[in-house]
């Protein structure tokens, strides 16, 4: 009798581990084996931290700022708009998300600067710091600063400028045309109500006026019967239209710098080049900047003159779209390249990028590229690699540039082996359709 | 639309046609009846014999309970009621449409305060808790409202009563009229009625309130998260605008829809509540029929409600169309 107690409290107790093994499984192949089980004690320090941080940022945000504090200069006075080591992190229940790590670029006046890189690199992110949209309290600018040439002649920090004068510039100087024209506009309003109430609250028109202007801004970008279109909700419209919307929203105000957040991802291939022949057009209308995020080289090579790309929340490469082109440095442009479909290639694969980006959360010490890269070597695991200017226009993140640009620098003329690396990369990617079998 | 509103009212017949059906047996499916309640001590010490009994159950129409007979007095009911007869009371010996049209303006006008109150702040709590979330207030408010919630009605109007009308004295205990006082004038019975009706009033708004702040809050979290309050945002358009004009336009299409479902509530009376503050509304008449089996009330209260509920809905239905531009009723 005891026996048989004994056997089925063993079998009981088997099962039970057996159905524990089993749920955890079903929890690992839900949300991934790495972001699995986080015990709670992490779990408490990561949400006390969270809470002091954006604790301490949002006071710090609430502090009443003179003009000076919010004041500077452009580095540059032909830029519109300067990053300058910008940091924009999540707290997420998880730790930190450090969307955008030390982000620096500059918009030129008049110039389109193309942002490329994959989803989650931070792109959004950086159009979002810049318009003051990061939804808070979870996502905080916690460092650096983004200065913004004012049409009345100051540079603002965005990052400190109190919520008076950002009312003031956001949708008036810089506007932004967003990624999913479907959900973007609201649906309870008619189109041109939507499009007077900017006019309305910034150029203080008043109703008759403002639907006049709508109706001529409806038509430069291309909708027919702009009358009748106005008095439509958006769901009556089709995509490439609402798109052509929220243009004309964008327009309104005749801003320096438009943002178009990947404005043509949402629509079929046909619209996408209407949409981008627009952008086109109405640029040289307004005689602004545009700063263009998207992950399609295609788009870039028609849009942009300069690019910066991103990786896991860094600026990787900047540069001049043909150098980024012609002459890629870091191995994940290189890669981005040959990822690209080439009609009469002969290929049966399209090539990819083996591996993921990193966990957001818990970025190595290292080249956050370091697992993916085919020319990594020990020393790549040293630290991040700090960015290197090799030109005036090209610059790079990545220790073999690093190297060469130290060595060009040290003893002028001589190349040394590192530097001939480089030099092969190159090569390899500028006879991409052919080349690069040992890539 | 009139013929959408035609196509719904045809269909209505048939659900009102099947709640009928059902509800008469179960009334009289149920072990007592009417006659066995009132004649119970009788019977007991032999003063009424069981042929007796059925003689008046016969009268009554209550007498035969086999599957035939419930048919047959479902069909004479039914017969009388499209004739505009709903029949006479058993418990009251008055017309079912008097008894009904007599009591349901008390439970109307107890329902409607409420409703206007309890509208007029959890709205405006529910958007504030939304565009404050995880802050003080916002806890405070939630944990609050749950907990008002949670409370089944009978004990909070017992809590109620002990707080506020016995320990402090503020209201009296129940009832509708204090039969202690000769009113001289109208206007002082009026202020004694709604002297009694405070403390119910009080019970059904803190009751619906947690419901409705919660469901207000809800909705407006997510329309916040929508990409067009971002648009909005990013058209440099004040913190106050984006708010309260579109993201508040978007949060009234459930929240409108859902008011206008309430019909049933306002006119139907309240049960239990209506019981422990004994307030002779449609919901106290009603509860007593029921406790004694008094067929055609119960049977004219069901309809009644039924009624009203296939118009709220259709009212609700209607006013989709009115405040979603996205919503046609074909």
């Amino acid at each position: 009798m005891k026996e048989k107690l004994q056997n089925a409290a063993a079998f009981i107790r088997k099962r039970a581990i057996r159905f524990g093994k089993a749920v955890k499984k079903f929890f690992t192949d839900i949300f991934g084996s790495d972001s699995g089980y986080i015990s709670r004690k992490t779990e408490k320090e990561i949400s006390d931290y969270n809470r002091k941080e954006i604790k301490r940022l949002e006071k710090e945000k609430r502090r009443k700022l003179s003009p000076e504090d919010y004041r500077t200069e452009m580095q540059n006075p032909d830029n519109i708009a300067e990053f300058d080591d910008l940091k924009t992190y999540f707290y997420t229940d998880r730790g930190t998300v450090k969307a955008v790590d030390g982000v620096s670029f500059s918009i030129p006046k008049g110039v389109t600067v193309g942002i490329v890189g994959e989803s989650g690199c931070g792109k959004s992110v950086t159009a979002m710091s810049l318009m003051r949209l990061i939804q808070g309290p979870l996502g905080q600018i916690t460092g650096g600063e983004i200065r913004f040439a004012g049409r009345d002649g100051y540079t603002y920090d965005m990052v400190k400028i109190p919520t008076k004068d950002l009312y003031r510039i956001r949708g008036k100087e810089i506007a932004m045309i967003f990624q999913e024209p479907m959900t973007s506009l609201n649906p309870v309003f008619t189109i041109g109500n939507q499009i007077d109430e900017v006019l309305i609250t910034h150029l203080d028109m008043n109703k008759h006026e403002a639907r006049k202007r709508s109706i001529e801004l409806l038509t430069q970008v291309g909708i027919p019967m702009p009358e009748q279109i106005c008095d439509r909700y958006p769901h009556e419209l089709s995509g490439g239209m609402r798109q052509r919307v929220m243009i004309t929203i964008a327009l309104a105000c005749q801003p320096r710098l438009i943002i178009a957040d990947e404005p043509t991802t949402a629509l079929d291939v046909t619209i996408q080049a209407q949409i981008l022949d627009l952008l086109r057009r109405i640029k040289t209308q307004f005689d602004g900047s545009i700063m263009l995020i998207t992950h399609d080289l295609g788009v870039i090579a028609e849009m942009a003159e300069f690019v910066v790309l991103m990786y896991a929340g860094k600026i990787i490469e900047t540069g001049t779209v043909d150098e980024i082109f012609y002459n890629p440095l870091h191995p994940y442009t290189i890669g981005l390249q040959r990822s690209k479909p080439v009609i009469d290639s002969g290929k049966e694969r399209l090539y990819s990028i083996p591996g993921n980006v990193p966990n957001p959360i818990n970025m190595p010490p290292y080249c956050y590229f370091y697992d993916r890269c085919r020319f990594r070597t020990p020393e790549c695991k040293k630290g991040y690699p700090p960015f290197v200017q090799l030109t005036e226009t090209h610059g790079t993140a990545c220790w073999l540039h690093q190297r060469s640009a130290d060595a060009d620098y040290e003893n002028a003329g001589t190349f040394t082996t590192d530097a001939a690396t480089t030099d092969t990369v190159n090569t390899n990617t500028a006879n991409m359709p052919n080349g690069g079998e040992n890539f | 639309m009139v013929k959408y509103i035609l196509k719904r009212i045809l269909l209505s017949v048939f659900i009102l046609f099947g709640v009928s059906l059902i509800t008469y047996f179960l009334i009289r499916l149920m072990p007592t009846d009417y006659i066995d309640n009132k004649y119970a001590a009788q019977i007991a010490n032999g003063s009424v014999t069981m042929e007796q009994v059925h003689e008046i159950k016969t009268i009554y129409g209550i007498d035969d309970n086999s599957f035939g007979g419930i048919i047959k007095g479902y069909f004479s009911w039914l017969g009388n009621t499209l004739q505009g007869n709903l029949g006479i009371s058993f418990k009251y010996t008055r017309p079912v449409g008097t008894v009904i049209a007599e009591n349901m303006w008390i439970s109307f006008w107890m329902a409607l305060v409420a409703f206007v109150l309890q509208t007029v702040v959890a709205i405006p709590l529910g958007v504030t808790c939304a565009t404050h979330q995880y802050s003080k207030r916002d806890y405070t408010l939630t944990v609050a409202t749950l907990a008002l919630i949670s409370l089944p009605s009978f004990f909070l109007s017992a809590l109620l009563i002990k707080v506020f009308a016995v320990d402090l004295g503020w209201f009296p205990v129940q009832g509708l009229v204090d039969a202690s006082v000769v009113h001289a004038t109208p206007i002082s019975e009026w202020g004694d009625k709604i002297h009694h009706l405070l403390l119910p009033m009080l019970t059904t708004l803190l009751l619906s309130i947690g419901g409705f702040l919660r469901y207000t809050r809800t909705n407006t979290l997510e329309v916040l998260r929508a990409d067009y309050i971002r648009t909005a945002r990013a058209k440099g358009l004040q913190e106050s605008v984006v708010i309260g004009k579109h993201a508040f336009r978007n949060t009234l299409i459930p929240i409108v829809t859902m008011m206008a479902g309430i019909l049933p509530g306002l006119f139907g009376g309240m049960m239990i509540l209506e019981r422990v503050f004994a307030i002779p509304g449609i919901g106290y008449m009603s509860y007593e029929a029921l406790m004694n089996g008094d067929v055609p009330f119960i049977m004219g209260y069901v309809m009644f409600v039924s009624v009203l509920s296939v118009i709220g809905t259709l009212f609700s239905d209607l006013m989709y169309s009115v405040v979603d531009p996205r919503v046609k009723l074909t």
